[in-house]
Order: structure tokens, then C-alpha cells, then sequence
């Protein structure tokens, strides 16, 4: 499959480049970091993407998708992540469509994906509990009660969790902190009894909730996917979003790369534009390579994806370690060839800096993923 | 589509009746390279044969026309051509400067006579050519060289000295950047000029480097008469078919680097079991393991770039100046590649020579040792940063 853009896509690029440019800035960012009563995320902005379908791309139209792909998809997330948009795309589409599609029945999916592809079912994916990403330490327990389930435990970092109209949450149906088997996937309402949702604005504006689940009960028809097996899906939605958010991350390094480079042409010191010293061009030529590289990877990793590629979860851990890597690069090189604007709130260069930080973190950072890599090519 | 079919059906048919047995895999008897030439000997008979053999199909240049010695084939024909032979087993064993590099200069600038006079040459494997650029006082700043070229009737008389001279001692002919006007900006005062290295007053001595043997040499010339008639192009106008050229250095170099890379005796994972004595299972030093797997991924993420630039370019939307990008990685990528293995194998690569030395390792460190000049010649790695920074970022001087 060919690692350039189809004309379709071509389209949809500058279709989500343009809806960016008139319906968002950086500047949003300062805005909604004050803004702690909401839910965090702008409702209007989602129903407006919503009816572009960009909700809908990765699903099957027999659910109210648009069957397309994440090909298509990460056009669109490199886009937003271009101009640092927040939105619930990752969260509610990739996370947690993702895991409905992967592992719902046929009535979950019927039931609950059409309201995902039209923006009103906003999902959240409860998985991680420990500070850094580790995908089987959950140590939430999940104990027969009745012919259900009771959810004891607490979770961390549960993006756009706040917003969520329905929560997907992975416990320990059997087993302890660490193993792959045991794991159960469910489907809980976040104003049941038992749940508390508590938002936080994270340093790059965007929003996760840490969420309690104190005996919360719910039925045997809330389970998605085999109990104890939870982990089919959940590596399966890791893969897939790992290369999403790197997608997402790709348009910020693309972004911070372009307006850093401009800032080389104009600004001057000793009577020169700072961009003809070698001290800074060798550097922005080493990013530009990166920039390059990253791309190239996220191209191949999508496709991998909806090719359905043996591949893939070693793409995507190639693809996530890169991604990260680069944005790291790119939010301190960024800043410093700004200089002292560069470490301003005024300057749009440190929200890049910001947002590769809980990008990087998110669903594990280029360390985690070379490890991750390591284990599954037998190294 | 149907034509193509059938070409390849003509191709097969002609590889099983034309192709000698010891030349296809497994057992050919094929050298990496035949290097062509006067000076050219052939280990096996059969290597000779079916190389002539080649040169009668235009099939060592297929994509030539055929007054310059190609076949004329279509991109789609050679493609199909390459896809044939490879599955066969088999490949052109013919590789040289002069089809590398100076060929696709002489048909963009050469006149007609002078593209008559040397391309079929070239494609016939009879002239070496090596390249008379870097001097030692003109290295990264090529366009500084001082080998001097004077007018005298309808001969140059050449007076200077070239280094970095690949194989200049078994060539039979030099392309040279030469000073024709000391009085011009340095870029404006340089030509383009072909000599026979049989020409009275040319001499090469070879250059020992860290690696214990080389390739390089220096080149002399002491008064040295050349036809006016190999000049290239205009007088004072060489420098842009020097830039020209150097772009297909770098295609070539890149190219070179990819092969040599793919014909690796033993992964490196597989070094890495052996010296750690770690058949299966995590490797147990987890620093190296975790610069293994860095590399590796490394590989990938330039394998996919190489190959988004190539869709790039089929689809009509070149990148352009991304030769240096790839020349800068591949270089510093075999470099790392072969450090890695180097410190992997550990005492035994650390042995010059001596009675219990053996041969595998030995290649090993020379091989680490090479590839320091990987990233110096065809143009250093800070080299190609200043070419980014200038064709692509289009940074101010």
C-alpha cells in the first residue's frame, strides 16, 4: 500500500486543515486551562466534527460508520494535533470505540456505536493505575455479586473521563497486578452508585479524571468480550491508539518544526538573521530529518493497522518510540531557538512543548515502547 | 500490460538459454563486482561470458537507447527486467563510476560526439573511470580546488593534484573538476575535463587509512596534455555538472550502502546471542539490547521514508533534494551498525593480527574502521546538513 496520501485523503487533509483554521487556536488552550467546572471539552466543536463524520471514519456502516479507516483517521488526528486541538476523538472514538469494536457483542455494538459515530455516546477507556504506563497492572477487582459484578478499585489519567457518558473499565476478574490473564472488560455508567469522577485540566489543557470505584455493581450484560480475556482487546486498542496519538503527535512536531523554522528567518541578532548561524541550522536540519522519519513511520504504521498486518504491534511500538521521541526534540528545540520568547506564556511554542509531554506519557513513552518492541521481536 | 507479459516471458526464455548455471544463485560464481576495464581479469570464464552476453542485450544499461549501448527499455520493461533476473537468480555483475556517475552527467551535457565516443564504453564494461574532485586543499569546499588547466591551442595542459581518488591506479580514465580562470568568483572559473590516465605526466600513489588497505588514492599531473575536445559542456560552466553529479553519488552511495548492508553474514541479534552466551530468551545486558533495538527501529523508520520518497516520485510529487537526507543516514546508520557489531563481538575484534586471529572478526574491525569514512566522503555529514538547511529549510546564507 502506498505511503502517500489518496486524492480522497488529500481532501479530507484540507478539509480538517481549514475547519482547524476557523474553528480553533492555540490560544483556546489558555482559555480552557481556567476553565475547572465544565467537563472539558467544547460540545459545540465536537457536534461540528461530528458532522463532518470524523467520528464515524473507523466503523462499519451497518453501525453509522463511514467504513473507512485509520488511514483516514489519522489524517484527521495529525491535523488536530497540528493545531492542538482538544477534543474527545482519541478518548470516545480510538480508546473507547475501538474497544467496543474489537471486543462488543453484535447488540453492543448495534446498541451502543451508532451514538459514538454521531458524537451524542461519549466513551472513556478506564485502564491505567499506575504512574507510568503498564498495560496488565491493574490491580481493580472485579467479584461475582449475584449474576454480576462488583468494581472495587481506582483509576488514573482517564482521558476526557469527565465527559464520558459511558465508561469502559478494565478489572481483575481473576489473577493479580501484573498478569495478562484475569482481565475483564465493562461497560459502567458514571453516575451509578459507587462511581466518583474527579477532573483534572492536565498541563497541556486537555482533561483526564482519576475515577474511584467503591463496590459499584453492575450486571453480567456489561461485560465486553470473554471474561478474564480482557487483554485480546485491550492490546489490540493499545496497538491501534498507540499509532493514533502518534498521528496526533505528528502534526504537533510538524507544526512546532514550521513555526520555529520561521522564527529562524525573521529574528535577529548581531545584525543577522539567526538562521544563517550553523550552530542552529545543523540542528534544525537534524529536525527536520526526525520530522521526516516520523512521519514516514506513522504512514506505514496506519496502514499496517488497517491492513490488519502480523506487523503491527511491533509498528506501532516502533511508531509511538519515535513519535515521542521526536516531539521531545521538537518541544526543547523549539523553545530554545525561540530563546527567551521561547519560555513566555505569550509565545504558542511552549502549548507543543506541552502537549509532547502527555502525549510522550501517554500509553507509554519511547522507553516503554523500545522494551515493549524488544519483547516482541524476541530480542 | 500485455506487452510487458510478454517481454517477460522473453526475458526468461533468453536468462535459461543465455545465462551460464555457475552464474545463478546459489552457486554463482559472480564477484559483488566487475569493475570493467582494460585492466579487467576474470576469475571464471563463465563470469566473462555471460557479461558479454549482457552487453550484446544492451542489458548492463537497459534503460539506455541503444547508440549509447542500453536496450531502451521502458521504465516498466527494465523494472520487469530487474524482477526477472533477480527470480532467476542472477543480475548484471558490471557496476562502475562511470555508469553510476559520469554517464547520467554525459547525457544531460555531453555533446553528441562525445556521448558516442564514451557511453557505449561505459556500458560495455571497457573503460574504469574514477573521479578526479577533492584536492587537498579543496575537501568540503570543493569549489575551492586549485588544479590548474591552461589553453594552449587545442590542448589543455593540466597541472595539479587530486586525492580521495577512488581506484586510481587500476582506471583507465579520470573525470576532473580543473581551474580554467583563477580571476572569477571560485564557483565561475571551473570546467569539466576527461583525461586518459595513459596520458604522459599522469601518476597515482595509493593512500594507506586506518583500516590497515583503501581504495584511495592521490593523482598527479605534470603537465599533462589533453584534447581540447574532453572538455564537458562550456568552459568556466563545470561546476554545475560537478553539483549534477554529485547527486548521483549520493543515489549511488546510498544504493551501495543498502546492498552492503543486506549481505550481513549474521544479524546482529545473532552476534549479540553468541557473546552473551544467550540463545533464547531476553538478552541479558539490557543497555545493549535496548541500542539493538533502537537500531533496528532506526531501520524501519528510514526503510519507510525510502520508500514514501520512492511512491512520492512514481506518483509525481518528488521530494527533491532528499539524497542528502538519505546519504546522511545511511552513513551514519552503517556506521553505528558496524560500531555496535564491533564492541558486540568484544576481545576477539580487538586483535590487528597475529597467529590466533580469526578472519571473521578481523573483517569485522576493519569493516569499523572503514566506515569512519562513510561519513566523510561523497560530501561529510555536516556537508549534507548545509545542503538541508539551504535547498530545503531555505535558511539565509
Amino acid at each position: 500500500m502506498s505511503l502517500i496520501l489518496t486524492e480522497e485523503q488529500e481532501l479530507l487533509k484540507d478539509s480538517a486543515r481549514s475547519f482547524v483554521a476557523d474553528n480553533w487556536s492555540v490560544g483556546e488552550l489558555r482559555k480552557i486551562r481556567g476553565e475547572l467546572d465544565g467537563s472539558g471539552y467544547d460540545a459545540d466543536l465536537w457536534q461540528q466534527m461530528a458532522a463532518l463524520g470524523w467520528t464515524a471514519i473507523p466503523f462499519p456502516e451497518s453501525c453509522g460508520g463511514l467504513g473507512l479507516g485509520y488511514a483516514e483517521l489519522g489524517v484527521v488526528l495529525e491535523e488536530l494535533g497540528r493545531g492542538l486541538v482538544v477534543s474527545p476523538l482519541l478518548s470516545s472514538v480510538v480508546l473507547g470505540g475501538g474497544a467496543l469494536q474489537i471486543g462488543g457483542t453484535e447488540e453492543q455494538q448495534q446498541t451502543l456505536l451508532p451514538g459514538v459515530c454521531d458524537g451524542t455516546r461519549l466513551l472513556a477507556l478506564a485502564y491505567q493505575e499506575t504512574p507510568r504506563h503498564d498495560p496488565y497492572a491493574i490491580a481493580t477487582q472485579a467479584v461475582q455479586s449475584g449474576s454480576g459484578y462488583r468494581l472495587t478499585g481506582r483509576k488514573v489519567l482517564v482521558l476526557d473521563g469527565a465527559a464520558a457518558n459511558l465508561l469502559i473499565v478494565a478489572a481483575r476478574t481473576a489473577g493479580a497486578a501484573g498478569d495478562r490473564d484475569g482481565l475483564t472488560l465493562f461497560l459502567v455508567d458514571p453516575t451509578a452508585a459507587g462511581v466518583t469522577v474527579k477532573r483534572n485540566v492536565l498541563l497541556d489543557s486537555r482533561s483526564a479524571a482519576n475515577v474511584e470505584f467503591d463496590g459499584v455493581e453492575v450486571a453480567a450484560a456489561a461485560v465486553l468480550g470473554t471474561p478474564g480475556q480482557g487483554a485480546e482487546i485491550l492490546d489490540e486498542v493499545f496497538n491501534r491508539a498507540a499509532v493514533a496519538v502518534s498521528a496526533d503527535m505528528v502534526g504537533g512536531i510538524q507544526q512546532a518544526f514550521d513555526i520555529t523554522l520561521e522564527y529562524l528567518k525573521v529574528r535577529e541578532q548581531f545584525g543577522a538573521k539567526i538562521g544563517s548561524f550553523q550552530g542552529l541550522k545543523h540542528r534544525a536540519a537534524r529536525w527536520f530529518c526526525e520530522v521526516e522519519l516520523s512521519k514516514s513511520i506513522v504512514l506505514e504504521a496506519l496502514r499496517a493497522i488497517d491492513q490488519e498486518r502480523e506487523d503491527r504491534a511491533e509498528l506501532a511500538s516502533a511508531c509511538k518510540a519515535r513519535a515521542s521521541d521526536a516531539f521531545r526534540l521538537s518541544g526543547k528545540e523549539g523553545i530554545q531557538m525561540h530563546g527567551g520568547m521561547g519560555v513566555t506564556d505569550e509565545a504558542d511554542i511552549g502549548f507543543f512543548m506541552k502537549r509532547a509531554r502527555v502525549s510522550e506519557l501517554l500509553l507509554g513513552d519511547s522507553v516503554f515502547h523500545r522494551n515493549h518492541f524488544g519483547q516482541l521481536r524476541g530480542f | 500490460m500485455e506487452n510487458v507479459n510478454l517481454f517477460r516471458q522473453e526475458i526468461r526464455q533468453w536468462l535459461e538459454a543465455n545465462c551460464p548455471a555457475s552464474c545463478r544463485q546459489p552457486d554463482s560464481v559472480m564477484p559483488d563486482v566487475v569493475w570493467g576495464g582494460r585492466r579487467q581479469v576474470f576469475e571464471h570464464e563463465d563470469v566473462r561470458v555471460w557479461l558479454e552476453r549482457l552487453i550484446e542485450q544492451g542489458w548492463t544499461v537497459p534503460s539506455w537507447p541503444k547508440e549509447y549501448g542500453g536496450a531502451g527499455l521502458s521504465q516498466e520493461e527494465e523494472k520487469a527486467l530487474r524482477e526477472e533476473m533477480h527470480a532467476f537468480g542472477t543480475r548484471s555483475p558490471l557496476f562502475s563510476f562511470g555508469i553510476g556517475m559520469l554517464a547520467p552527467a554525459l547525457m544531460e551535457f555531453a555533446s553528441e560526439e562525445q556521448k558516442r565516443e564514451h557511453l557505449p564504453r561505459i556500458a560495455r564494461g571497457e573503460i574504469r573511470w574514477c573521479q578526479g574532485y577533492s584536492e587537498p586543499g579543496a575537501g568540503s569546499d570543493l569549489a575551492g580546488l586549485q588544479c590548474r588547466a591552461v589553453r594552449d591551442g587545442d590542448h589543455y595542459v593540466v597541472n595539479g593534484q587530486k586525492i580521495w581518488t577512488s581506484d586510481a591506479d587500476v582506471s583507465d580514465w579520470i573525470f576532473c573538476l580543473v581551474r580554467t580562470n583563477t580571476e572569477v568568483p571560485k564557483h565561475e572559473g571551473i570546467s569539466f575535463l576527461l583525461i586518459d590516465m595513459e596520458t604522459e605526466g599522469v601518476s597515482t600513489s595509493p593512500i594507506e587509512l586506518i583500516s590497515g588497505s583503501s581504495p584511495f588514492c592521490q593523482t598527479f599531473f605534470d603537465n599533462v596534455r589533453v584534447p581540447a575536445g574532453n572538455l564537458i559542456g562550456e568552459e568556466n560552466k563545470g561546476w554545475t555538472i560537478a553539483k549534477r553529479l554529485l547527486q548521483h553519488e549520493r543515489t549511488m552511495l546510498s544504493e551501495g550502502s543498502r546492498a552492503s548492508a543486506a549481505a550481513q553474514r549474521k544479524s546482529l541479534l545473532e552476534v549479540a546471542r553468541d557473546t552473551m552466551n544467550a540463545p533464547e530468551g531476553p538478552l541479558p545486558d539490557a543497555g545493549l539490547r535496548d541500542e539493538l533495538v533502537q537500531f533496528e527501529m532506526d531501520r524501519i523508520c528510514y526503510g519507510a521514508t525510502l520508500r514514501r520518497t520512492m511512491d512520492a516520485a512514481k506518483a509525481g510529487r518528488g521530494m527533491g533534494p532528499e539524497s542528502s537526507m538519505f546519504k546522511l543516514f545511511l552513513s551514519e546508520m552503517n556506521q553505528r551498525g558496524s560500531d555496535l557489531r564491533q564492541r558486540m563481538v568484544g576481545s576477539d575484534s580487538l586483535v590487528w593480527a597475529g597467529e590466533d586471529c580469526p578472519e571473521e572478526e578481523r573483517q569485522i574491525t576493519r569493516e569499523w574502521l572503514y566506515g569512519k569514512a562513510s561519513t566523510i566522503l561523497g560530501g561529510t555529514s555536516e556537508i549534507q546538513l548545509n545542503i538541508i538547511t539551504k535547498r530545503v529549510l531555505g535558511l539565509p546564507e
